[in-house]
């Protein structure tokens, strides 16, 4: 009984395992401009950081680490960003992560009331939810860059 | 007021000391200049808040800027992004509805707290378990749990049955983070424990200790390791768990039996489907020992939708089957998972 009840775990793990195993073979596959597409290109794109920007400026939580900024240079930074990320050939030419927060020192909150905000915008132009979470999956590895507190 | 004025001041230095950047070198003029431009900020951000500040009553008798974050600092932040505390699980620990998960309860970060309290009641053919309790989470970091189980029976010979038991669980976070660890492939992985206390059986004359019907004991504790992945870019929720048990139908017919007395490791995996930011889809499926010569005991399973309206309140439907629970109705025992979930 024993021995059957490890061979059942011992095949879970093994399931894991592959998923694992697909999941970094994806990561590691060429960029392709299927998420970039699927968000509906650089005019989407364009929309949803007006409306993003929109949000996180009305957003009483993280609106205020936006005083010192030039909120027409954020939101060309960040259409750049998404595009480069997304595989819309496009050049992030903005300041590295790490350096254009550090000095804001938010919190875990503070990045994911940014992330609701972007939800949101999402919402707003009409991107379906798994569409919405491939972007949300290349950007959330960047709360190792800006969270700082 | 006072921290405008010193802003004002460091702008002044600043224009003051520019001759000096000539005789620097290109980076070190770029580092100086990046440090100045930081600190003005900060002075000008500390400006404003004390500018702002006697706007509101409570904190204008507080000379420094940093007064409406620490205004915040003990009440919940809420900052965890929906269903990412997943919901309580029939044992009172986070989770999903049969499976302890890595994930720690409720919304608060690992800056805050957060808590729930649910009501939980399943219905099958012969037999109703309602689980009911209160969890917090601590930092992101630590989860303590209270939990009572009360089954009762509904078909003779059982049908006055009732026995209940209390829970304590308490879970901590050891490593990695489900959300943002979306470019690695290291899960959040937590262990944790649960104390459970059989308060004996209700219902069946005589009979009114687990240890009746061969239980070696009516108390116990369940070891577990859980790992958490939440795979964004499938819009896919993975759980698997490891758990050390003598657990009889989690503890409800006592602990280690006639046939069996020694922990057994017991796999316990959940998968989700997360269709909006709402909505998650999903299946589990719980192993468990078979210490009992009365109970024939089986693994269990469901299939499960959560909805989670707001921050605040969580449902959860599932389809479960739990097996035939004693040898004295051998009838699979199928049913209703229904569990409403309120917290921070």
């Amino acid at each position: 009984m024993m021995r059957q009840q490890i061979r059942r775990v011992a095949a879970a793990l093994a399931l894991a395992g592959t998923l694992g195993a697909a999941q970094a073979q994806a990561q590691t596959a060429p960029p392709d401009d299927s998420l970039y597409r699927a968000l509906g290109g650089l005019p989407v794109l364009q929309k949803v950081v007006d409306d993003f920007m929109a949000n996180m400026l009305a957003d009483r939580r993280i609106k205020h680490t936006f005083a010192e900024s030039n909120i027409e240079r954020v939101k060309q930074k960040l259409v750049e960003q998404f595009c480069q990320l997304s595989g819309g050939g496009c050049v992030y030419t903005g300041d590295p992560m790490r350096e254009v927060h550090q000095g804001l020192k938010l919190s875990n909150a503070d990045f994911n009331a940014l992330v609701e905000d972007l939800q949101l915008a999402m919402d707003a132009n009409g991107i379906p939810s798994h569409t919405q979470n491939r972007l949300l999956a290349l950007l959330a590895p960047m709360q190792r860059e800006t969270v700082s507190r | 007021m006072k921290n405008t004025i010193k802003g004002g001041a460091l702008a002044l230095l600043t224009t003051l000391s520019a001759p000096v950047l000539a005789q620097m070198s290109d980076a070190e003029r770029d580092a100086w200049a990046l440090a100045q431009q930081q600190k003005a900020a900060r002075a000008m951000r500390a400006g404003a808040a004390a500018v702002a500040a006697p706007a509101t009553p409570a904190s204008s008798s507080q000379p420094t800027a940093s007064t409406a974050p620490d205004d915040r600092r003990w009440m919940p932040d809420l900052g965890k992004l929906t269903a990412t505390g997943g919901v309580i699980q029939v044992e009172g620990a986070g989770g999903g509805g049969l499976t302890p998960w890595a994930l720690i309860t409720g919304y608060g970060t690992r800056d805050s707290y957060g808590a729930n309290a649910h009501y939980t009641y399943l219905s099958t053919q012969d037999y109703t378990l309602k689980s009911y309790g209160v969890a917090v989470g601590i930092l992101d970091r630590v989860e303590l749990s209270l939990n009572k189980q009360e089954l009762y029976g509904s078909l003779a010979p059982l049908a006055d049955l009732k026995i209940s038991q209390d829970i304590v669980g308490i879970k901590l976070k050891l490593a990695g983070d489900a959300v943002y660890d979306q470019d690695r492939w290291m899960p959040q992985i937590a262990a944790g424990v649960m104390f459970k206390h059989n308060n004996g059986i209700g219902g069946l004359g005589a009979v009114t200790s687990v240890k009746q019907l061969g239980a070696a004991s009516d108390a116990g504790i369940d070891y577990y390791l859980a790992a958490t992945k939440l795979l964004l870019q499938e819009s896919l929720l993975l759980n698997g768990t490891l758990r050390l048990t003598k657990a009889n139908q989690m503890g409800l017919l006592g602990f280690g039996g006639d046939q069996r007395d020694r922990y057994q490791a017991m796999g316990e995996f959940s998968a989700a489907y997360l269709i909006n930011r709402k909505l998650a889809l999903g299946v589990e499926y719980r192993m468990k020992p078979r210490n009992l010569a009365a109970d024939h005991e089986k693994d269990y399973y469901d299939a499960f939708l959560a909805w989670f309206p707001s921050k605040n309140l969580s449902m959860t439907l599932a389809y479960v089957a739990l097996g035939d629970i004693t040898v004295y109705n051998p009838k699979r025992q199928r049913g209703v998972y229904l569990s409403l979930q309120a917290g921070f």
